[in-house]
């Protein structure tokens, strides 16, 4: 088993995120994290899909994902060639005790407080999911009350963009009259 | 400018379906949909009231696979669209194009389960090549046109439209769409040339090759090109269960059917190949059997329409993404170039499989008791009405000896459900068949328990001037089940019994539905009976031919077991140590 990262772009339209759930559990592909929001161009979302997958079948993967109609185009993203991230909110126990160890960790992690309360400290952090993980084992021994993670989102590293090359499409004519021999 | 014109979304629906080429629908109506039937009742389109919405479905799929045209069914809202499940699955697996076209609670009672209220959309979304939602009016003839064109373009398939109940009724403008923007959805129908010269290449070198032709190759129209291309290559063809016909049975490179129930030649020439030609199949648990032990020396040449096809189940050597008509058309010359650099000798190769094929014929052993064989039956009704007749089977062992013993000469003269094996297939969809091909004879071979699920239809063939006829191989019982029961739970025949050849009467239920109800139940009588059902061609003709029920089908292989472990009848393999493979 191996993780990939895949970046989809789809229609913004009602039930796309159903098909693409609806996808990943009929066939039985593992999904480790899933995100979803807008993109530069208010008619295509975008997905971040982080798989489990033997490596022969990533490529099936991509296929099947693909015959969706909505599913505009799919792009792997390898870790060293783009740039990678996830967000955490993590509300740990501090008081004035340890308060200065914590400072100490969020400064290495650049890591801010969100909210404060007498017992409590809420850290926002976001970076790959190394430095996510480093972060909260170092935030570990203070207790960690409550987390809430982010899916991971990437966007490849360099000037071009997926959207550039992929919505250069051109439209289908549809029949004069009667149905089309589209197929020959 | 193009003047559009007021009207309600029910009419802007129907034109929509009239602009998009349709000329008969089969559908029931029901109170959300009922605002289409109104403009309805005024279009050009024939619209066929079924008496179940499964009949609906099936009816196009039928329709569909007769004409190649997009076959088309209407239904209402919540069981009238969930009664179209089955159909829909049946038309993914199976590759046909159809729109399900279903009416909607209104968009502001959708969610809050009103009456008759099903999520038809997320129901129906593993098994429709696309599905809609519409709410807004102004959106229905785009939908309708992108149905059309999803539905019967690339792989072909299921779509459904489902529309809710108050666009059908709000005014709009109708604006047929000149264009279709599908950023998602750009089907490859032209062959990359470079895997064009691998496959001739791969071919020229290989000295076993077999063409395996599966239903792609119906749906694709390449039913000339690929008896070109066999002829060229001159070696085995094998027709999977969905692509009898598209080959001839009567032509010398033809090994019949593989599989489960296959031939030996022509189990036998996939898995000693050492090419594999595949095209439009795809690997089908039914055909491979222990996928591991699967044609282990073959190459494999995969061409289908369908990227997520190739390599699914099984490696390809050289994947040909694209139309079957246009792939097997640039191959031709292809291989003729590689041929003309060196002439390939497949005659050892042949001869063997020649051998194996003459030695291991399909067959039957008649009842020890005197008592009408299934398989005599069906191989008389083959030969009595010809091959340019329809026959559309049920599911089960009468839809097996339906493809052995009929012989095919022609594409998309052999009906069923392959893939999801739907039993109650076949009278909904000769109904179809039939509608869509007025003029030629089509018989249903239908088993007993697969005519009592659908039977209903044969009113609406009655009524309707849709005269087909109907075979029901009566063995009262749950026959192939029944055979498995036989073979694999010591003969405890758990609930496969349907207990008597009598109840129900199929003659006076013939009769009753408007039809013309004939029985048989001696060898000597099936000729002057499947006579006069073929003379009788103003009402629909249901003959029961009541058979002998401890028949089985053979050859088989069983589930999960490798295809080396063909047997011709009950404990009996091949003598392999006559054959030199």
């Amino acid at each position: 088993m191996s993780k990939h990262t895949l970046a989809v772009l789809v229609e913004n339209s009602p039930g796309v995120l159903a098909r693409v759930a609806g996808l990943f559990s009929r066939r039985a592909y593992n999904i480790d994290s899933l995100a979803v929001g807008p993109t530069e161009n208010p008619a295509i979302s975008r997905m971040t899909i982080v798989i489990n997958v033997e490596s022969h079948s990533l490529e099936q993967v991509i296929r099947q994902l693909d015959k969706l109609v909505n599913v505009i185009h799919i792009a792997e993203l390898k870790p060293t060639e783009s740039v990678q991230a996830e967000l955490i909110l993590v509300k740990i126990s501090a008081t004035d005790k340890n308060r200065f160890d914590v400072d100490a960790v969020l400064e290495t992690y650049d890591a801010v407080i969100v909210d404060e309360s007498s017992q409590t400290l809420t850290i926002e952090a976001t970076g790959d999911a190394a430095k996510v993980s480093d972060l909260l084992n170092a935030l570990e021994r203070f207790g960690i009350r409550e987390l809430a993670q982010s899916g991971l989102v990437g966007i490849e590293r360099g000037s071009s963009s997926l959207a550039e090359r992929t919505l250069s499409v051109e439209s289908i004519p549809t029949a004069e009259s009667g149905q089309a021999d589209y197929q020959n | 400018m193009v003047m559009s014109k007021k009207m309600s979304g029910a009419s802007s629906l129907v034109k929509s379906l009239e602009s998009a080429g349709v000329d008969v629908m089969f559908g029931i109506p029901g109170g959300a949909i009922l605002p289409a039937y109104d403009p309805i009742f005024d279009s050009s389109i024939r619209h066929i009231l079924v008496r179940h919405e499964q009949g609906a479905g099936h009816a196009a799929t039928g329709y569909a696979q007769v004409t190649g045209r997009v076959g088309v069914c209407i239904a209402t809202s919540g069981p009238g669209a969930t009664n179209l499940v089955t159909p829909l699955a049946d038309a993914a697996m199976d590759s046909v194009p159809m729109v399900a076209i279903t009416g909607q609670v209104p968009s502001n009672a959708i969610g809050t389960d009103a009456f008759q209220e099903a999520d038809i959309r997320g129901i129906t979304m593993p098994f429709t090549k696309h599905n809609y939602l519409i709410t807004d009016p102004d959106q229905i003839p785009r939908a309708i046109a992108e149905a059309f064109y999803i539905a019967s373009s690339g792989r072909p398939g299921p779509v459904l439209v489902d529309i809710a109940k108050d666009a059908l009724q709000k005014e709009t403008d109708f604006n047929w769409p000149k264009e279709l923007s599908l950023p998602g959805y750009r089907p490859q129908l032209e062959p990359i040339n470079q895997s064009i010269l691998d496959a001739a290449a791969l071919i020229a070198q290989s000295s076993k090759p077999v063409l395996y032709v599966g239903g792609g190759a119906i749906k694709a129209n390449a039913s000339k090109e690929l008896i070109q291309l066999a002829e060229l290559i001159g070696v085995p063809v094998v027709t999977t269960l969905m692509a009898r016909g598209v080959f001839p049975d009567s032509h010398p490179l033809h090994f019949g059917m593989p599989g489960m129930h296959g031939t030996v030649g022509a189990v036998t020439a996939l898995q000693k190949s050492d090419l594999l030609i595949t095209l439009g199949a795809r690997f089908d648990d039914r055909v491979t059997g222990k996928l591991s032990t699967f044609a282990v020396n073959a190459k494999v040449i995969h061409a289908d329409i369908d990227p997520a096809e190739i390599g699914k189940n099984r490696f390809a050597d050289v994947p040909v993404l694209g139309d079957l008509k246009r792939t097997i058309a640039a191959l031709i010359p292809a291989v003729k170039a590689e041929f003309a650099k060196k002439a390939p000798d497949y005659s050892a190769w042949n001869a063997s499989m020649n051998k194996l094929r003459a030695t291991y014929p399909l067959g039957y052993d008649l009842p020890k008791d005197g008592s009408l064989s299934p398989q005599y039956v069906i191989e008389r009704l083959s030969a009595i009405t010809g091959p340019e007749a329809i026959y559309v089977a049920g599911v089960g062992q009468h839809q097996m000896w339906a493809s052995q013993f009929v012989k095919y000469e022609n594409p998309r003269t052999w009906l069923n459900s392959g893939g999801l094996g739907t039993m109650g297939y076949a009278v909904p969809a000769a109904m179809g068949a039939k509608v869509g091909a007025p003029d030629t004879p089509v018989w249903a071979i239908d088993g007993d328990g697969c005519f009592q699920m659908t039977n209903q239809e044969l009113v609406t063939c009655a009524l309707n001037n849709i005269p087909i006829k109907v075979a029901i191989i009566n063995n009262e019982s749950l026959g192939m089940v029944r055979q498995w029961q036989t073979l694999f739970y010591e003969g405890r025949y758990s609930n496969t019994s349907l207990e008597s050849k009598r109840i129900p009467d199929f003659v006076k239920l013939a009769d009753a539905m408007g039809c013309i109800g004939l029985t048989c139940d001696r060898p000597e009588d099936v000729d002057a009976i499947i006579k006069k059902a073929n003379s009788i061609n103003d009402q629909p003709v249901v003959v029961d031919f009541r058979v002998f029920k401890d028949a089985m089908v053979w050859p088989m292989v069983a589930a999960g077991t490798s295809n080396d472990d063909i047997m011709i009848a009950r404990e009996m393999a091949p003598d392999w140590d006559s054959q030199e493979l």
